[in-house]
């Protein structure tokens, strides 16, 4: 079954397929995941005779890959719905689609073949191809909107990021297979993923190893201070393929990272998790920070998936320190925790991306700034918006909720370890993760309130209708989704049992506590339980009681009367609490000094009846501090160069004169 | 009698060498050609020599190449094309003379030192020649590189290839090929530079390298270039 869904996934980029026949090739490859995962079999190998001369390309589904295959292609599936109905729309409402739709349709596919490569590749050629083919797609959807000045920057910043990505990958895995040796001391030179699990490396060179891959795969996933191309890519693509690339691609970055680091280097050190938890926390909290200041709706989603990135790499933080460690119940803990959250946030951020394409799509605009009082014309958009930013937030009974539980189980923990540093460390990390799930929560409020609610802010926000059914049905799915997980996470855990049991050597059940399907309650938490199902009847009770002790006793009570206007009749939509307004006090207290915030207004002096003007200047100081330096370094050394070029005949003559016996230097006092 | 023989290889070697300071020193451009016609005669003598005292016959024909075309007919083709396109008589010098013969000096400290430590096991003979040798070929690059008239630059460049030659006749077993296309690869350049010489005349009106500079539109000069 997975054998097939291996062949069918090569041959999905050959085909040029329309949307619907990738959809159902999608649904089959996620349905052979399932499978794969229900079913606990062994992994599926194959061998390929293509591929560098002398050489063959392996292929190999185990249960890791059936997981993030199942990832991939649900997320391949809603794109596809979302794709479709976009194109009908367009056709059928002629609104000025901003991008070219036929390039997209093509890529799409292409764009899926890619990262279903890099999950089902063997060895590391064929990784390294499919990634290059992931990202070379998606950097052309990212193009199709290339009209625009400001993709095109995007679209640079991003391939100049996913060339450094892939050039570390490059090193990285490079240094695993040139340190490796065998069992008699010899050189393997094997570029086959079971060639470098066999060979087992020093702790030197994994660790550098390691280093390079991180930094490989954090550039692509959106690791902090490598981020910086994703609030421009991503907004910049098509609606559907923004949530590819922010809901799915990002995974496939992290399933390189667990890959590499719990698969084929045998010997995690605690202290790679004890660095990598700072990175994840640092991640976590600047992520959301960014996405709270944020005006572009999109721009904020791409944002809030650098959060949700910090967030599963404090998960495998963990599990590599708990792995290292010894505790490999913990470890399956922090690893269902990560593994759980890439599927919630593989859902919810296609959801949001999908909601965000179709307030595009009905109004034209991204600016939250122009939307407002959509929930009366797009009322099944913005209630399931409202299920994927209630899930994003970590709120109970939806799937969030349950992943971020199962990581604050093993934060708590933390202490229980030997070390001082974890024992600090880890709940320093575990105050700064809740930190950014309270300011997720506030960043959803702000963006569910101005887009949603209050009245319309502009005239297309006013005007905007209903999206068409294959757009609703791409959203209705992952909230659906969301939902289920959410209330018997059970089932999506029993699947991921096998992927912890393969990586770090135990399921999350296999030390005890009750499985059922209601309650979640490892062993390894403490005897603490979580029940979605029982929440979602209390939370439904207590509404219903609610309701009824308001309508008793408050709603015979109501008066209507107009509302206190401080004097000013008709106050337009523009006087309503604003973005910007909501996020004033989170700024003023987090982010002046970090993000040399500057605000300004300029008030109209006395009598004169000019608007007052506030404007807000944000800087990122990952540029600031890191990229600006780097440039300016490259621009010096290339002026320097650049004087090579212009010399005159004798200074060439010189040069090679000097180069000349300076080498003869050398050999005279190296002979003597 | 192999004292004698020693002896003689060795001052003709030292002559090449001599004279190479005397390419550097000289600032007039028939003077350096007299110069050069010198060390090449001195050279056809040093090969004539080895062909002697080690019985090898094909390096008389060196010498008689090296007569030829380097004592003859170079700097008689190179005297007629300094007349025919009057080109300045003096050679102004990038670099001052005290200071380029220091440099120089030390290039053959530095040639010395190297070949003794590179070629302790070989013969005595080979190894002083093939350190005057390597000294004629660096004073030759140096002589390129602080001289800004064109002329000069040919000779700093027939001037090194004469250290190769030099370091080819003072090896035994060298074949007669080797030479021979050193000599030929000497002669096209030179046809080369001829014809350059007629093409930077006929653009600027002179042979000094800087206009050449100040064609490629390139910055102000250097004070030291």
């Amino acid at each position: 079954m997975a054998a097939s869904g291996v062949l069918l996934s090569r041959f999905t980029g050959l085909r040029d397929l329309a949307y619907g026949g990738t959809a159902v090739l999608c649904l089959a490859i996620a349905a052979a995941a399932v499978a794969h995962l229900a079913g606990n079999v062994a992994p599926v190998s194959l061998v390929l005779p293509v591929g560098l001369p002398g050489a063959v390309t392996h292929l190999r589904v185990d249960s890791l890959s059936a997981l993030f295959l199942l990832v991939v292609n649900v997320g391949g599936v809603t794109a596809c719905l979302f794709g479709m109905g976009h194109d009908r729309m367009a056709r059928s409402v002629g609104f000025a689609g901003h991008a070219d739709r036929a390039p997209v349709r093509t890529l799409v596919p292409l764009f899926l073949a890619g990262m279903n490569g890099v999950l089902i590749a063997d060895d590391v050629f064929a990784f390294l191809l499919s990634w290059e083919f992931m990202s070379v797609s998606s950097w052309l959807l990212v193009l199709s909107t290339h009209r625009d000045a400001a993709t095109r920057r995007a679209a640079h910043v991003y391939l100049v990021m996913a060339s450094f990505g892939t050039v570390m990958l490059m090193l990285g895995f490079a240094t695993l297979i040139g340190t490796a040796h065998g069992a008699s001391g010899a050189f393997l030179g094997d570029y086959s993923f079971a060639g470098i699990r066999a060979g087992s490396p020093a702790v030197l060179p994994a660790t550098i190893a390691m280093l390079l891959i991180l930094l490989g795969t954090g550039s692509k996933a959106g690791m902090v201070p490598l981020h910086v191309w994703l609030p421009l890519a991503h907004p910049a693509a098509p609606s559907h393929v923004s949530a590819l690339m922010s809901g799915v691609m990002t995974k496939v970055a992290i399933y390189g990272l667990v890959r590499v680091v719990f698969d084929l280097i045998a010997i995690p050190q605690w202290w790679w998790g004890a660095a990598m938890l700072p990175l994840g926390a640092v991640t976590a909290v600047l992520g959301i920070l960014y996405a709270l200041m944020q005006h572009d709706i999109k721009r904020l989603l791409a944002y809030s998936t650098v959060e949700n990135i910090g967030v599963i790499l404090i998960d495998i933080a963990l599990a590599i320190v708990f792995k290292s460690l010894g505790v490999s119940a913990l470890a399956a803990l922090a690893l269902t925790a990560a593994l759980l959250h890439v599927v919630n946030h593989s859902l919810y951020k296609s959801l949001l991306f999908y909601g965000a394409g179709a307030v595009l799509a009905a109004t034209g605009q991204r600016d939250l700034d122009a939307l407002g009082g959509l929930i009366h014309r797009m009322p099944i958009t913005s209630f399931v918006w409202l299920i994927g930013a209630a899930a994003i937030s970590s709120l109970p009974p939806l799937n969030g909720f349950v992943s971020e539980w199962l990581s604050f189980q093993a934060i708590l923990n933390g202490p229980l370890l030997e070390q001082w540093e974890l024992k600090i460390g880890i709940a320093v990390t575990g105050a700064l993760l809740a930190l950014a799930t309270g300011l997720a929560g506030a960043c959803f409020v702000r963006a569910y309130g101005i887009t949603f609610l209050g009245r319309p802010r502009s005239n297309a926000a006013a005007q905007a209708g209903e999206v068409t059914a294959l757009m609703k049905a791409s959203m209705i799915i992952p909230a659906a989704l969301s939902v289920a997980i959410g209330v018997v996470p059970t089932l999506v855990i029993s699947l991921l049992e096998p992927v912890t049991r393969a990586m770090v050597g135990e399921g999350l059940y296999d030390g005890g506590g009750r499985s059922g399907w209601l309650w979640v309650s490892p062993a390894s938490a403490f005897g603490n339980s979580y029940s979605g199902f029982i929440m979602i009847a209390v939370i439904a009770l207590m509404s219903v009681v609610a309701a009824l002790v308001l309508h008793r006793y408050a709603s015979a009570r109501l008066r209507r009367a107009a509302a206190w206007d401080c004097g000013f009749g008709d106050a337009g939509p523009t006087a309503q609490y604003s973005a910007g307004s909501f996020s004033q006090p989170i700024r003023r207290i987090f982010l002046n000094q970090v993000f040399s915030a500057r605000d300004t207004v300029v008030m109209p002096p006395p009598g004169d009846t000019a608007p007052a003007r506030f404007s807000l200047e944000l800087r990122d100081p990952a540029w600031d501090w890191l990229f600006t330096p780097i440039e300016q370094l490259m621009g010096r050394i290339a002026d320097r160069a650049n004087l090579l070029q212009f010399m005159t005949i004798r200074q060439y003559l010189s040069l090679m004169f000097g180069a000349l016996v300076l080498l003869l230097v050398v050999v005279a006092v190296t002979q003597s | 009698m192999a004292d004698f023989y020693y002896d003689t290889a060795h001052l003709l070697g030292a002559l090449v060498l001599l004279t190479s300071f005397g390419l550097l020193y000289q600032r007039r451009l028939f003077a350096l050609l007299n110069v050069f016609a010198t060390q090449a005669f001195v050279l056809a003598a040093a090969a004539a020599w080895q062909a002697f005292i080690h019985g090898e016959p094909h390096l008389y024909i060196t010498a008689l190449l090296a007569l030829s075309l380097k004592a003859i007919v170079i700097p008689v083709a190179l005297h007629r094309i300094i007349l025919r396109l009057e080109i300045p008589r003096a050679v102004d010098s990038a670099l001052g003379v005290g200071m380029t013969m220091v440099i120089g000096v030390s290039l053959v400290t530095l040639s010395i030192l190297l070949v003794m430590g590179v070629t302790s096991g070989a013969a005595a003979l080979t190894r002083e020649d093939l350190a005057s040798a390597l000294s004629v070929v660096l004073l030759g690059l140096l002589m390129m590189i602080t001289r800004r008239n064109a002329v000069s630059q040919v000779i700093g460049f027939m001037s090194l290839e004469n250290g190769l030659i030099l370091a080819a006749i003072g090896v035994e077993g060298m074949p007669l090929v080797v030479e021979m296309s050193v000599a030929f690869a000497v002669m096209v350049a030179f046809i080369v530079f001829g014809i350059f010489f007629f093409h930077i005349r006929e653009r600027f009106d002179t042979l000094d390298l800087q206009n050449l500079e100040t064609f490629r539109g390139e910055r102000e000069e250097r004070p030291w270039s």
